[in-house]
């Protein structure tokens, strides 16, 4: 199929639409960048370029809250282009840019350079702005300053805000600007320099551990802070148990707070290092299988409303470094659909189980998941909420652009006459193989490197352009 | 794996262990003889590639190299490329290209032998990686026991510790030491409790198959063997412990309790020891202490497994 980038009518033919109205079979026909018709079947004009989605969903593009693009400063391990192509190549029409890059984005200045970079990409970047100067903790950046350039979201990911005194200040100022802070929640004395989870696989192997509890005390103290200050908050890739509830028991209590995990959160365990691969090193930890189940029934209730990559580029040579110094982190825009649908909606583990490694007679056992009881399958609804217009609310993606900006907007749909045609293709039933050397991120730390995953993205378009056609980017 | 790297104990197996306590048998009665040498590995060359400095585990292993006539190199990491940034696996990509047969891998970080295994054609021996495992020393302290205990049955020694009951006091969580121990000590039948404060033990062992005590006396009414760990400062600074005055009163091996061992108690420590802290310097020295058994066993162990590992190539 080859359809011509100037094509202005086009038409997504055979596919289910899939949005927050549910899901109906339908055709849609898209022109000048919109959407115009939707409609069980619909006979396009003559002229009109048409992509075929027979068997697949049609679902508004998908929103990642957080996407680590690495530019300016180590664009050995990706740039804007090509983190953009990946996620188009994963079917995201937008994501969020973290801002620990080098320098960090914690003034208008690097809001504007990023921006710039971003015009040509295949994806819409937003930006995300640092809570503090130099991502240090004890300075408030300029929020307003930012705001006004459309920074909507402001995180010091990478690291948490320790200090609680900086982190009420910084609720109460930003309470009327519009926007949200996003907590890396990790108490850093508590985590005291462990690099896997605190388990019984950290102690077998040796690793220094990083307890949950990091995570959590952080979490509470930052729930008690929305509480005091009214401001919103959001969670960042939160992996444990008790994140889960302790952010269950925020939302019913009525407090303004957001929560994303991760693909690999809901997927993988710490028995992954069994063989010492800093591939799976990543922050926060992979955790146990119970800890897995319980973000996972996190997403299926709405605790945690998003599902976003954390997508963590590192060049080949850093994460062959030993363990202890390898840089955390993993890839994952390309995947996480593939991998979140298998999880959610199939129930499985994602693909194989880790490699043989020295776990020996006193290892942790394999993941317990498989006999656990089964629990409830995620629909393609749900899933989709959590992948797309959820988070597009959260990250403010889903309003039509300001003038002025260079984003479009007006993602997460619905899909609908008049919105913007920002549509992810998924054909649910093709089987793939995940290959390090075919995809367009700049770097190859996948977790799921040669493992089979179900599901796969057929085709991206992002304001009506045909960014991705079968599974190939256009540009 | 086609190759018998040893990355961890649980590599070898009960069988693996009692294979290389009989070739170490063999081996140290070579070390008896006033040429200690044989022509087992002559051609071959095994490297110690020490990221993390060591001087007994390494002489220990080049005397083994060489008592089996291997040729031997050195690496160092103060001395090498890796101060000019030169990375992990390039440096042994390098020696491995030069025509080593084995490496023997010691690193501060937990695993790197095993990475290391992914990368080159020789054949790996774990010497000490991080907190993870320091399977050699398991195996002399498996070989040291087991004669100790026949000794002082008047008896051969047997192939197991069955009935053994042995205490690993100290900072467990921290040791690789006790790592590769409590699994070839269990593997041989012994029974295990690991002694000390909380801190200083490792979380969720449910699958250890080991007991956990926080009162050393209570312990040491009951064993067999006292297996005394070194302690590091670095772990007041850390909040594990108030002090070592107060870790020596409650966790040390003194003295006053040494007196009240039944006098068959056999006393080990891998080394290198703080007399006066972790162990009191009398005790280290007495009758009841295999310490210096465990440094000479520890040459025909490591004759053992670098027999074991290079042999096939050798017999074929």
């Amino acid at each position: 199929m080859n359809v011509p980038l100037e094509a202005t009518r086009l038409c997504v033919r055979g596919g289910a639409v899939v949005d927050a109205r549910g899901e109906r079979r339908a055709d849609v026909l898209i022109e000048a960048g919109r959407i115009v018709a939707v409609e069980r079947t619909i006979d396009p004009p003559v002229g009109t370029s048409v992509l075929d989605a027979s068997g697949c969903v049609v679902a508004p593009g998908l929103v990642d809250l957080h996407t680590h693009l690495r530019e300016p400063g180590s664009e050995d391990a990706e740039t804007i282009d090509s983190g953009a192509r990946a996620a188009a190549l994963g079917g995201y029409t937008a994501v969020v840019a973290m801002p620990n890059t080098e320098p960090p984005i914690d003034s208008a200045a690097a809001v504007r350079a990023v921006l710039a970079l971003a015009a040509g990409a295949c994806a819409e970047v937003a930006v995300a702005g640092a809570i503090t100067v130099g991502r240090a903790g004890d300075q408030l950046a300029p929020f307003a300053e930012m705001a006004a350039l459309g920074v909507r979201v402001f995180t010091d990911d990478g690291r948490g805000v320790q200090h609680a005194g900086v982190m009420r200040r910084a609720l109460e100022y930003a309470r009327p600007l519009g926007i949200v802070l996003a907590q890396h929640c990790e108490d850093e004395q508590l985590a005291a320099g462990g690099y896997m989870h605190e388990g019984a696989w950290s102690s077998r192997l040796g690793v220094p551990g990083q307890p949950a509890i990091a995570e959590e005390a952080m979490l509470a103290r930052d729930i008690a802070l929305v509480r005091l200050t009214g401001s919103p908050m959001h969670f960042l890739h939160l992996s444990s148990a008790g994140s889960v509830e302790l952010v269950r028991a925020a939302r019913a209590a009525g407090l303004p707070v957001t929560a994303e995990a991760t693909p690999h959160h809901l997927s993988l365990t710490d028995a992954e290092l069994c063989g010492y691969d800093p591939v799976f090193k990543v922050n926060p930890p992979l955790r146990t299988s119970d800890d897995v189940l319980a973000v996972r029934s996190g997403v299926l209730d709405g605790t945690i409303g998003a599902i976003a990559t954390d997508h963590a580029p590192h060049p080949r040579e850093s994460k062959e470094e030993p363990l202890d110094t390898a840089p955390p982190g993993m890839i994952g825009l390309e995947t996480a659909l593939a991998v979140a649908y298998g999880a959610l909606c199939l129930g499985g583990d994602a693909g194989a189980g880790p490699a043989s490694g020295s776990g020996g007679e006193i290892g942790a056992g394999a993941p317990t998941w498989l006999a656990a009881p089964p629990m409830r399958r995620a629909s393609l609804v749900e899933l989709f909420a959590a992948l797309s217009w959820v988070p597009a609310r959260i990250a403010g993606l889903d309003a039509p652009a300001r003038p002025g900006f260079s984003t479009t907007g007006g993602h997460g749909g619905p899909i609908a006459p008049g919105a913007v045609a920002h549509l992810c293709v998924f054909d649910p039933t093709v089987r793939w193989t995940v290959s390090v050397s075919r995809g367009a991120s700049r770097s190859t730390n996948t977790p799921f490197a040669s493992r089979d995953l179900v599901g796969r993205v057929r085709h991206t378009l992002r304001a009506g352009e045909a960014v991705v056609v079968d599974a190939e980017p256009q540009r | 794996m086609t190759r018998a790297d040893l990355l961890s104990v649980a590599d070898l197996g009960r069988e693996g262990i009692v294979q290389v306590l009989h070739l170490a048998d063999s081996f140290a009665e070579v070390s008896e003889r006033p040429m200690p040498k044989v022509p087992a590995l002559r051609g071959r060359t095994v490297a110690t590639v020490f990221f993390e400095a060591s001087t007994r585990t390494r002489l220990s292993f080049e005397a083994a190299a060489k008592r089996l006539s291997a040729d031997t190199m050195t690496f160092t990491p103060a001395t090498s490329s890796l101060t000019k940034g030169e990375s992990m696996r390039d440096t042994v990509e390098t020696l491995d290209a030069m025509g080593v047969d084995a490496m023997v891998v010691r690193h501060a970080s937990a695993g790197a032998p095993e990475q290391i295994s992914r990368w080159v054609r020789a054949g790996v021996v774990n010497a000490g990686d991080g907190q993870h495992e320091h399977p050699t020393q398991a195996l002399l302290d498996c070989f040291t026991l087991r004669e100790a205990l026949a000794a002082r049955e008047g008896r051969a020694p047997a192939d197991d510790l069955s009935g053994a009951r042995i205490a690993i006091v100290g900072d467990v969580r921290h040791s690789r030491v006790a790592r590769s121990g409590v699994l070839a000590f269990r593997a041989l039948g012994a029974e295990l409790v690991l002694v000390g404060p909380p801190t200083l033990l490792p979380p969720d062992t449910a699958s250890w198959g080991v007991g956990i005590a926080h009162d050393l006396d209570e312990v040491l009414a009951d064993v067999d063997v006292v297996y005394v760990l070194r302690l590091q400062v670095e772990r007041i600074r850390e909040c594990l412990l108030p002090s070592l005055h107060e870790y020596s009163a409650r966790f040390g091996l003194t003295r006053d309790r040494a007196a009240r061992l039944r006098p068959d108690v056999l006393v080990m420590h891998p080394g290198p020891m703080v007399r006066g802290l972790e162990i009191d310097a009398e005790v280290a020295s007495s009758p009841r202490s295999l310490v210096t058994r465990q440094v000479h066993n520890g040459v025909a162990v490591r004759m053992a497994v670098l027999f074991r590992l290079l042999a096939r190539e050798v017999a074929s």
